[in-house]
């Protein structure tokens, strides 16, 4: 017993001394392996400099040169503006491009390529600026308008965004390959005038032309380029107030003022450094705090520290309207009425954009047509306010109990309401969920999808309640108020009224404003009366800008945010 | 040894094919398509797209066609990134991942050795309990933690001495490789660590050592060329594994230091449903990482030559 002991604590001595003695090379392997690190990143920098030599400076804001540092969440996917879909593109394209109109200072409708332009019931007619030039110096003329529009509407094609073109003549026909591309109704009989015939009367038409797939196309370039088009910085021929100088697929995009631009003397900016492209909102406020970029949106996570640094802050509207969508299909319990109504007496959006929500900007919704959209003179809700709803239990169970026995159910099953994946809609269909638990005491399972299947599921009617949004395409009413229409197949819940159908097509055919707001003003009494949907919230931005940067705009409408008339001011 | 290598390559490729036919018709079971976007299109169009895709031919006909394409190094072109092929994504984005991968792996294995073998020196002592609590902890914090406070304190050092010490994200030079790398690798580290230390006490205790001292072989000697080199060896099993996983995991690091890597390609691409993206990148990261086991085994033998595999 005593031996072991004793041969343990030599043991233990003699580990000590090796301890120490075997510590000296290792501190030394420690040294060597800090050098080796330092060693091995001078070496590569090194290596990276004889690669590239060009090194880029990434300041927020930069007064003598007039250049700007931003960023964007994710990688421009398509700048062939007759394919282009999505908004990131959007973005990047309304700096580069421009259309045969533009939007002013003010969010109203210009004169872009076209210097002026005629609207009637059957044609429309625009007259292209002589000074109109592509980034090459050659000029913009109206067979580049033919080219694109014909381009984006040929069935082979195959380009998501037609649709917007069917107001043409014709337009539909030859999208579906029923009429050869020759019926068109597009003819340029001058070099500079282009001559529109339309299908239909539209009262809009003007409004679309700011949007990409109205954009021109140099057929020669395009042909060239063929498959590549749009693909890379030297792959697009520009028509807009900045070119893309250079594309660092994933990494960067650096804008250049474009020379050839015909109003080029009122762009300010010289340079548009995109110089990060990621989705991680915090790291793109820590971009802004280190004056790397020059304005960057905020998430309620991030608000009170925005607030603390006592950053410029600013908000404004999206434009994109998020709703409750039922589905009406006859097999399902929401195609109720009553049931339908019980919600609409319970839910209380304030709440939601107040409480849960709490961002500036938000909005509860309360009309299918969010409060940016213009009537005849003022406002739509201004003119037609939206009808409200006051939230009372009582009614809302007698409906409930009205539901049960038009259904013949005695027990309500479990509801499944569709959402998608993200930290905002995690905690609004759980809200949801609480909501009619306590006050209906109504069961719903949350069906949390990414984004395709959510759609899947959405189109193939696999759902009770989805929270769905919308966002406009172009500014008219119409862009919300035709989404209900039996036809229409972004109407995933296959809502389908009479009345409904009628007030879409006079807002869709007829010319006069009168008539017009009037059929949106139905259109809003319908969706509530019906309980069609029920409107959630219309969304807000909230944004932190560099204070020497001024005159940005973000709009509801096209390219958001618009840099094109920015410029920076001295530093104080 | 060449009899081998060959078997290797040949399992390989099974392998990778057997990855390339379960990703094939996994994500052709999942509900929703590429093609499927935001504003629903008419049928005809949808027809058109389908055409154009290629997806209107029945599924084991398009199972026929892309491993021709695979066959020939094809991988198609993007559905989201349209006029870009996946070839070409993998090759503009693969380097970089790889680049910050090397490097973090690098930083992992090397402190992961040292500190392993420090804590195994002296065990159960002060050194050891501190480090193996950092270890815990680098373990189970997942990285991207480390990577948003890494960054906020970047930003706070920077505007507290009023110059940037280091670029806070972003991709250009080395300095913006420095802190993704260490983060990267840290939970890498951790982990070897760990088995170092284990390795280290095993060997600590085995005959060969007691031998060694008995000889008379002074302890550096006997610390650096019998223990070290031995206890290094289970290290470089994992190696393999650990390239493909900080090359691939490197997803969250990538977006929060706005790095161009492929990472955030493979994730987005699922998200998607981008068919040829996710086939690109699945059957190229498990390629990689096949390739990265089989050349560890056969590094193996240089490093033990009991090991060495005869002819």
């Amino acid at each position: 017993m005593r031996l072991k002991q004793d041969d343990s604590n030599q043991q233990k001595s003699s580990q000590e001394t090796f301890a120490n003695a075997a510590a000296k090379p290792l501190i030394l392997l420690f040294c060597l392996a800090i050098v080796f690190f330092f060693l091995l990143l001078w070496a590569l920098n090194n290596l990276s400099q004889l690669v590239s030599s060009q090194t880029t400076v990434n300041e927020a804001v930069n007064w003598p040169d007039q250049s700007i540092t931003i960023a964007i969440a994710e990688e421009p996917p398509q700048l062939n503006n007759s394919l282009s879909t999505d908004q990131s593109s959007g973005m990047i394209l309304g700096h580069v491009m421009e259309g045969l109109l533009r939007f002013s200072d003010d969010g109203s409708i210009e004169a872009g390529i076209a210097e002026r332009w005629e609207i009637t019931s059957s044609t429309a007619t625009f007259w292209i600026r002589e000074e109109a030039r592509w980034s090459d110096g050659s000029p913009i003329l109206a067979k580049d308008f033919v080219f694109s529009w014909k381009t984006a509407l040929l069935p082979e094609t195959a380009s998501e965004y037609a649709f917007l073109l069917y107001t043409i003549k014709n337009g539909r026909a030859v999208n579906e390959g029923i009429l050869p591309e020759n019926e068109l109704g597009l003819s340029a009989p001058e070099p500079r005038k282009l001559i529109v015939k339309l299908e239909r009367p539209v009262a809009y038409f003007d409004k679309l032309m700011t949007f990409p797939t109205y954009f021109p196309i140099q057929e020669k370039f395009y042909t060239q380029k063929s498959e590549r088009f749009g693909a890379d910085a030297k792959d697009l021929i520009y028509s807009g107030p900045f070119i893309i100088k250079t594309w660092v697929h994933g990494a960067r995009l650096l804008l250049e003022k474009n020379p050839f631009y015909w109003d080029r003397d009122n762009i300010q900016l010289n340079q548009i450094n995109i110089g990060y492209i990621t989705q991680d909102a915090s790291a793109k406020l820590n971009f802004f705090q280190d004056g790397k970029i020059a304005l960057t949106d905020l998430t309620a996570d991030n608000l009170d520290n925005a607030m603390k640094n006592r950053w410029s802050i600013k908000e404004s509207q999206d434009g994109a309207l998020f709703f409750l969508e039922f589905n009406h299909r006859a097999s399902r319990l929401t195609s109720n009425l009553s049931f339908r109504k019980a919600l609409q007496y319970t839910i209380d959006m304030d709440e939601l954009v107040y409480q849960v929500t709490k961002l500036p900007g938000y909005l509860p919704g309360k009309s299918i047509f969010p409060v940016w959209l213009h009537g005849t003179n003022r406002l739509l809700r201004e003119e037609y306010p939206a009808p409200e709803v006051e939230l009372n239990s009582a009614i809302a169970k007698r409906h409930l109990k009205q539901a049960q026995r038009e259904l013949g159910i005695s027990v309500w099953p479990d509801l499944v309401l569709l959402t998608g994946d993200t930290p905002t809609a995690n905690t609004q269909s759980e809200w949801l969920q609480g909501v009619l638990k306590n006050k209906l005491d109504l069961n719903i399972k949350i069906d949390k999808q990414i984004f395709k299947q959510r759609l899947a599921k959405m189109t193939s009617g696999e759902f009770d309640m989805v929270m769905a949004g919308w966002g406009p395409d172009y500014d008219d009413p119409l862009t919300f108020g035709d989404l209900f229409a039996s036809w229409n197949l972004n109407n995933r819940g296959r809502y389908a009224s009479r009345e409904m159908d009628n007030a879409i097509e006079i807002a869709q055919s007829s010319t006069d404003p009168n008539d017009r707001v009037k059929a949106f003003n139905s259109i809003q009494q319908i969706i509530f009366d019906d309980a069609v949907i029920l409107p959630m919230y219309e969304r807000g931005l909230t944004y932190v800008i560099h204070p020497q940067l001024k005159n940005v705009k973000r709009r509801v409408l096209g390219a958001s945010t618009d840099y094109t008339k920015a410029y920076v001011t001295s530093p104080p | 040894m060449w009899t081998y290598t060959l078997k290797r390559i040949l399992q390989g490729v099974i392998t990778v094919w057997f990855i390339a036919t379960a990703t094939f018709f996994g994500m052709h079971a999942v509900p929703g398509d590429p093609l499927s976007g935001e504003k629903a299109v008419s049928e005809k169009v949808r027809a058109n797209l389908e055409i154009k895709y290629g997806l209107n031919k029945p599924l084991e006909e398009q199972y026929l066609i892309y491993l021709k394409n695979l066959l020939l190094g094809d991988f198609g072109i993007s559905y989201t990134q349209e006029n870009r092929s996946v070839n070409d994504i993998i090759k503009e984005h693969f380097p970089i991942s790889a680049s910050l991968g090397i490097l973090s792996l690098i930083f992992a294995s090397i402190s992961g050795a040292l500190w392993g073998a420090l804590t195994a020196l002296y065990r159960n002592k002060y050194p050891d309990v501190v480090i193996m609590f950092m270890v815990i902890l680098c373990i189970s914090i997942p990285s991207f933690v480390f990577a948003a406070i890494s960054q906020l304190s970047l930003v706070n050092l920077n505007s507290l001495f009023n110059w940037s010490i280091l670029p806070v994200g972003g991709w250009g030079t080395v300095w913006h490789m420095v802190v993704p790398s260490i983060v990267l690798g840290l939970s890498t580290m951790a982990y070897l660590t760990r088995l170092m230390r284990s390795s280290m006490l095993e060997i600590v205790n085995s005959d060969f050592i007691r031998t060694a001292f008995a000889k008379g072989i002074p302890p550096q000697r006997i610390f650096l060329r019998h223990q070290l080199r031995n206890a290094v060896l289970p290290l470089v099993t994992v190696l393999g594994p650990s390239i493909a996983a900080i090359t691939t995991g490197g997803f969250v690091v990538e977006m929060i230091f706005a790095i161009p890597g492929l990472g955030r390609y493979f994730v987005q691409a699922v998200q998607q449903l981008d068919y040829t993206v996710i086939m690109g990148t699945t059957v190229f990261y498990g390629a990689f990482l096949v390739f990265m086991v089989i050349i560890v085994d056969l590094i193996y033998g240089l490093i033990d030559p009991r090991l060495r595999i005869d002819s």
